[in-house]
């Protein structure tokens, strides 16, 4: 189980529509635990070098950075966020080639401008899939 | 040995005694790692894969260096750097249907049924005739006037794969008529862009481009690859070239050309009617027949020309309606009229007639003439630009004979020159004088070396070629002079 503020969410759904058609991600920084926490959301580039309508790669020293920022204010890095511009907010094939079980993986569904679902999903190494995490709204931040 | 810090990531701190770095001394990244994993060996599994090198998304940096791009895990180490683990973030929207179905050629995608809902309900396509495309493979040889329609078409109508050959780069020149390549895409290569674009109008489309000049050597081994051969090309050499090719590899080349206002269309196809050869058994003599930049084009016409043989390539793919085989079309733009001319198979063909002579692909550039040594002037016959300027300045008496058309004339020629076109002076030579130094010029000193080395023949003795021509005499001599 994940906790999200509604802020954050209101924040990507900014972040996807500016990126649209291209997808966007960014970084989740809060506490592990069960359920994790959600503080906030930090922006990043999508640095694929094609086709970014479908595909999101983020800068290895951007996560660096990131992590080191999040160690700065007592907060660790949780999740990944990106958005499916026209496409469903599940986890592809392509996503699965790439994903470790180490982190959260937040998908917003974003239809012709329009934020749709918003999924999370975690990935267990063992059996290779993604499995459905239940996301909880946090009106204000503790 | 170096103390160096290694920065554990968020997610692996509980594998490393929850600690988000771990200080090491260590002479190379590989030492560093191991030192890390020999102390938290529960960290082993999540960096390593079995076959006991790095996971694939697992990045490793010495301060702000990949060290891919240093010295991989043998990269050194000095005393307090920073070895930073970062896992590889990536993904993307890419379903398993949508991949799956998008890279099955036996099936059409419900995105690509939208997509190409116009060919679908036409009798003629249908699903059917959409997966054949889908299935089905061209090369269009030249990215250029011609080649430009072919590629927006062909990769539109959902071709499954196309081949793109052309080494040239986009010049303003070209900007007039082929109008895939925009303004800031001058200087940029035509085969990448044109990949670029296609991506762009259809990313269902595999675009393999071939940044070289079709050769004797590799026609045959590019050609194979595909089920139809577009001929885009500007040149003889290459058109006689891709003819044999696709004749021996009995495929059929769908043939395209444009000359000013008027175009040729037709496809060769020698298992049914006739190819190239039968039509054009031989080369026009080099020179006779300008390229684009000597003779002009009207910019349109290559659009139209190009975007004939885009619908008869469909049409071979789809195996529908009369293709133009054993059909020359002939277009006058001017006149706005269409004309057709039968073709018939040459019986003597060297190529594709009953008794075939040739077997392999030869030198088309000898065949064409262009390796005469009657192409070469010599060095005493030779002027440089600067030396004509000296030669003029000094007012020494020299006859400037300008050998180009007279549009070109019209645009800028040299002072007090003369001109006669090249395929004007055999008739005309008799207007000139042996006694007079003679230098002849045109745009860059192809035709003006064949007119000297023409007069040299004749017993001119004081002729002389200028080098690079009107054009390097603007670069060099008269930069206010307008270029072409």
């Amino acid at each position: 189980m994940i906790e999200i503020p509604t802020t954050v969410i209101r924040s990507i759904e900014k972040h996807a529509l500016e990126t649209f058609p291209e997808e966007c991600c960014g970084f989740l920084l809060g506490h592990v635990g069960e359920p994790r926490r959600v503080m906030e959301a930090r922006e990043a580039k999508n640095v694929a070098k094609e086709d970014r309508s479908r595909r999101y790669v983020v800068d290895p020293l951007e996560l660096l950075h990131a992590d080191e920022e999040a160690r700065a204010k007592g907060l660790e890095l949780v999740g990944i966020y990106h958005s499916h511009p026209n496409h469903p907010a599940e986890p592809s094939d392509f996503d699965r080639s790439r994903a470790a079980g180490w982190y959260s993986y937040l998908i917003l569904s974003v239809r012709d401008r329009e934020p749709r679902e918003f999924t999370a999903w975690r990935f267990d190494d063992s059996s290779g899939r993604f499995h459905s995490e239940e996301i909880v709204g946090r009106r204000n931040q503790p | 040995m170096p103390s160096v810090r290694i920065l554990i990531p968020t997610p692996l701190r509980q594998y490393a005694g929850n600690r988000d770095a771990v200080e090491v001394n260590a002479e190379t990244v590989r030492e560093a790692l191991a030192g890390l994993v020999s102390r938290y060996d529960q960290l082993r599994r999540h960096l390593y894969a079995e076959d006991g090198r790095l996971r694939n998304f697992v990045n490793v940096y010495v301060n702000e260096d990949d060290i891919r791009y240093l010295e991989k895990d043998t990269t050194s180490l000095k005393a307090g750097d920073i070895v930073s683990i970062i896992p590889s973030i990536a993904g993307g929207s890419f379903s398993l249907m949508d991949r799956l179905a998008a890279k099955r050629k036996d099936m059409i995608s419900p995105a690509e049924i939208k997509r190409y809902s116009r060919h679908l309900i036409l009798p003629e396509v249908g699903m059917a005739g959409q997966l054949k495309l889908k299935q089905s493979s061209a090369l269009i040889i030249g990215a250029g006037g011609l080649g430009v329609p072919l590629a927006q078409y062909l990769s539109a109508a959902g071709v499954g794969r196309l081949g793109i050959v052309d080494f040239d780069v986009i010049d303003e020149t070209n900007l007039q008529r082929q109008v895939l390549y925009g303004t800031k895409d001058v200087g940029r290569k035509k085969s990448e862009v044109a990949k670029e674009r296609i991506a762009q109008i259809n990313p269902n489309v595999d675009v393999q481009t071939y940044e070289t000049r079709l050769t004797s050597e590799n026609a045959l081994d590019i050609l194979k690859d595909f089920d139809v051969i577009v001929d885009g090309t500007d040149n003889f050499p290459t058109r006689y070239l891709v003819n044999d090719a696709s004749v021996l590899l009995q495929k059929p080349n769908v043939y395209g050309s444009i000359f000013r206002f008027e175009g040729q269309a037709s496809v060769f196809d020698a298992r049914k009617g006739p190819c190239y050869r039968c039509l054009y058994a031989e080369p026009p003599p080099p020179g006779l027949v300008p390229s684009c930049a000597e003779g002009g084009v009207l910019g349109v016409l290559p659009g139209i020309i190009g975007s004939i043989q885009a619908i008869e390539t469909i049409k071979l793919l789809l195996g529908k309606g009369d293709t133009l085989i054993g059909r020359l079309l002939v277009f006058d733009a001017l006149r706005m009229k269409f004309r057709e001319l039968k073709l018939r198979k040459n019986p003597d063909c060297p190529i594709c007639g009953a008794n075939p002579t040739i077997k392999e692909l030869i030198d088309y550039e000898e065949f064409c003439g262009l390796r005469g040594p009657a192409e070469e002037v010599g060095e005493e016959f030779q002027l440089s630009v600067d030396s004509l300027k000296g030669k003029i300045d000094q007012g020494q008496a020299v006859v400037l004979l300008d050998v180009r058309e007279p549009m070109e004339w019209e645009i800028a020629h040299l002072d007090r020159a003369v001109l006669m076109p090249v395929a004007q002076v055999p008739a005309r030579v008799n207007e000139l004088n042996t006694a007079d130094e003679i230098v002849v010029y045109c745009k860059t000193g192809v035709r003006s070396g064949r007119i000297t080395n023409f007069l040299r023949d004749l017993g001119f003795r004081k002729v002389k070629n200028l080098v690079g021509g009107i054009d390097e005499w603007a670069e060099k001599v008269e930069p206010e002079m307008p270029r072409y």
